[in-house]
């Protein structure tokens, strides 16, 4: 059994978080990854990307070969695109809606959507709108994570007790929200 | 023990922690910042040991040096171009010679994710002529760090350990294991440790003796594997670090693997390398970083009969980092069937200066003052604001390495330019700026140097400042800078007029004057805040 997954997005909007929930659970389901992330300059606002490779049998490779990832989980629609090479045939793109405009040249979102849906499996979901109806707009890594769960080969309840884990400290009302966009994550990918 | 999930630069700090160490000392810089991060919490927690982020690197090498000397464990780390800035006290530690175990994490970026260069600091470790280490995997970088201590100690000399970006900035768990304590004090020899010609012929006769032990050394660490296989001798592999995982990876499925040798311990294993280019016709080498291993291999005239496959044969690109991807092909494996890419032209995303930063205000109040002086040079240097070199600002022209601006600067305003600038951050005047303003204070040079100090060492993620605010100003002074010429501004877009007016007023004053730009990073201003 394993799942290799890109996490993308730009610096700043919480891969990083979402990278530390899979790994969490990872480790109490007793699984063997390996999480390539980004630090340094890109984190400045740039295209970031994760990879995270988890599997019940050691792992060699840090990164992803082309070809292998089941799976990209990405905070932001264009970035989602920069990573299909490295998805298998047959593999799952989750995607944010809602473009992430900090350059000049941002492509038509309607033809970054269709290029999506053109993945062999796709769920977009519309994380602005979930997290802010969850209570917190910061929360769409977590709308996103929740939408993927379905997909993941790791167990709900061990992503639930890492959210749990990550926010308790940050407050009743954080962690509250946090978990409500779990839910409405998974909800809308039921849907989608 | 337990596992914890670590990135490779915490597993080599926890390694260092559980081998003993007393201390450790750093300068930040990608991909090393997050070893010394997570010493300085975990010290922070346990009081067990100190943890300092330095003022630079050569400092930063001298204090571990010192707590080596006095009998203590001490670890200095950096990104590789640290490494250049402590050359001096490496390059003579391996002379003196080390007396509590001292380990050099020098953390080489491939593919130059964060960087200037993509230098291999295995040459260093050639250069120094000591023993070193390469990881592959996160157990090991513990492991090997644990170990390295040791080792330091049995040839009395430091051991540096190479990373590399993908392995550092990696999360995997690993296994801990019982954690010892510290050394007691005990003081270097002073004949050993004062380099005069006399005693520096002696130690560097030693170090020399030493090499043969050192190459059986390696030749014996299990951590290097040499399988041979018996049915096929048409290829051989040679793979160190990160590479031999590309290549297992590359491998995976395949009944077989051909020969190969894994590396991780420098000198070369010799007598494991003639073992396997002995029993193939044909090598190929894995190598994260330059063609350090090859090279050594093909000598000036190759190898007699055989075939030396790598980056200087072609077999992988030159430079960049090395991907599973790349290294299958130089197998000779198909690529994997892979979805197609989405057709649409996708824009790049770089990075950028955060909303909100203070630089920003900085860079657009110096391009309208420079917009009437055609002629004019802004020498930069390393930090966020070197962001400030591309488009929307285009605001300054150079970034060479830590504190080059003000030196820099100097030269250009000497041989005739006007204007001229420097633009340099508040930490990375005070890890090499200080030094070349001296000189231009003392002779007065027509420049204008800009100290934009936003109270933190913000690339790397917000590390303390040690010229910063009341003391920056003063140590401005007190290197010799006119107080008359000494100006401050706050970047904010309602200042903008303002600020404009004291740059103007300074570039032509024809003379040396420094600007200190004072605000806050707003990434740091947000960390108080929650
Ligand atoms: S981290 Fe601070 S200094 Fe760097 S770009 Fe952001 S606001 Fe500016």
């Amino acid at each position: 059994m394993k799942q290799d997954i890109i996490l993308a997005g730009v610096g700043g909007q919480g891969i990083l978080s979402i990278a530390y929930v899979i790994d969490n659970a990872a480790l109490a389901d007793g699984l063997f990854f390996k999480q390539a992330e980004v630090h340094g300059m890109a984190q400045r606002g740039g295209a970031v990307q994760s990879h995270m490779r988890l599997s019940s049998d050691a792992i060699w490779s840090d990164l992803i070969p082309k070809g292998e990832a089941d799976m990209i989980l990405s905070v932001e629609p264009l970035e989602a695109l920069r990573y299909f090479e490295y998805l298998r045939p047959g593999g799952i793109v989750v995607t944010s809606l809602t473009p992430y405009r900090n350059i000049p040249d941002y492509p038509d979102i309607d033809r970054v959507l269709e290029a999506v849906r053109k993945a062999p499996r796709s769920v977009v979901v519309d994380s602005e709108k979930l997290a802010r109806e969850a209570g917190t707009v910061k929360a769409q890594n977590i709308v996103l994570l929740g939408a993927a769960a379905g997909s993941l080969i790791l167990k709900e309840a061990s992503l639930l007790a890492t959210i749990d884990a990550l926010f308790r400290g940050r407050g009743a009302a954080v962690l509250e929200a946090n978990l409500k966009a779990f839910e409405l994550g998974k909800k809308a990918a039921l849907g989608a | 023990m337990s596992h914890q999930i670590l990135l490779g630069d915490e597993a080599i700090a926890l390694g260092a922690v559980h081998a003993g160490l007393s201390a450790g000392y750093s300068y930040p810089g990608t991909p090393a910042s997050e070893i010394m991060e997570y010493l300085v919490r975990l010290a922070g927690e346990t009081k067990a040991f100190t943890a300092v982020w330095s003022v630079n690197e050569k400092v930063a090498y001298e204090e571990a040096l010192g707590a080596s000397f006095a009998g203590k464990r001490a670890l200095v780390s950096f990104k590789h171009v640290g490494l250049n800035v402590a050359a001096d006290p490496f390059m003579n530690s391996a002379v003196t010679g080390a007396n509590g175990g001292l380990l050099v994490v020098s953390a080489d970026d491939p593919g130059m994710h964060s960087s200037q260069n993509e230098q291999d600091s295995r040459y260093y470790v050639q250069f120094a002529q000591i023993f070193a280490y390469e990881p592959s995997d996160h157990q090991e970088a513990y492991d090997m760090a644990r170990e390295a201590f040791d080792v330091s100690e049995r040839f009395g000399l430091p051991v540096l350990m190479r990373m590399v970006t993908r392995l550092a900035h990696s999360r995997s768990p690993v296994q801990t294991r019982e954690p010892r304590g510290p050394n007691e004090l005990k003081t270097g020899a002073a004949k050993d440790w004062t380099l005069l010609p006399v005693n520096a012929r002696r130690r560097f006769a030693l170090l020399l003796d030493r090499q043969p032990e050192m190459v059986r050394f390696s030749e014996e660490s299990p951590f290097n594997v040499l399988k041979l296989n018996e049915s096929d001798r048409s290829l051989g592999v040679i793979a160190s670090g990160v590479g031999y995982n590309y290549f297992r990876e590359a491998m995976k499925g395949e009944a077989a693997l051909p020969s190969f040798l894994k590396v991780s311990t420098y000198p070369l294993p010799e007598s494991l390398v003639r073992e396997l280019v002995g029993h193939v016709d044909a090598v190929l080498v894995i190598e994260d970083g330059y063609p350090f291993i090859e090279r050594q291999l093909k000598g000036l005239f190759g190898i007699a009969g055989k075939t030396v496959l790598g980056k200087l044969s072609g077999a992988f690109p030159v430079t960049g980092e090395l991907s599973p991807d790349i290294v299958r092909r130089a197998l000779g494996r198909d690529p994997l069937p892979a979805v197609a890419a989405s057709g649409l032209p996708l824009s790049g995303r770089p990075p950028q200066l955060c909303v909100g930063c203070p630089h920003a205000d900085t860079f657009k109040a110096l391009n309208k003052a420079l917009e009437n002086y055609p002629g004019s040079n802004v020498f930069s240097d390393i930090g966020c604001y070197t962001l400030g070199a591309l488009p929307p600002y285009n605001a300054v022209q150079t970034c060479v390495c830590m504190g080059a601006s003000v030196g820099m600067a100097r030269g250009a305003s000497d041989v005739g330019l006007h204007p001229v600038l420097s633009v340099i951050g508040d930490s990375t005047f005070a890890h090499s700026g200080i030094t070349p303003l001296l000189g231009a204070a003392f002779a007065n040079t027509d420049m204008t140097v800009i100290v934009l100090d936003n109270a933190t060492t913000a690339m790397t993620g917000g590390q303390p400042s040690y010229g910063t605010g009341e003391r920056l100003l003063r140590i401005i002074e007190g290197v010799g800078v006119a107080k008359e010429h000494i100006r401050t501004i706050e970047p904010l877009p309602k200042n903008h007029e303002k600020n404009i007016q004291v740059i103007k007023e300074e570039i032509d004053y024809r003379g040396l004057s420094v600007i200190v730009a004072i605000r806050e990073c707003v990434q740091e201003t947000r960390k108080k805040r929650s």
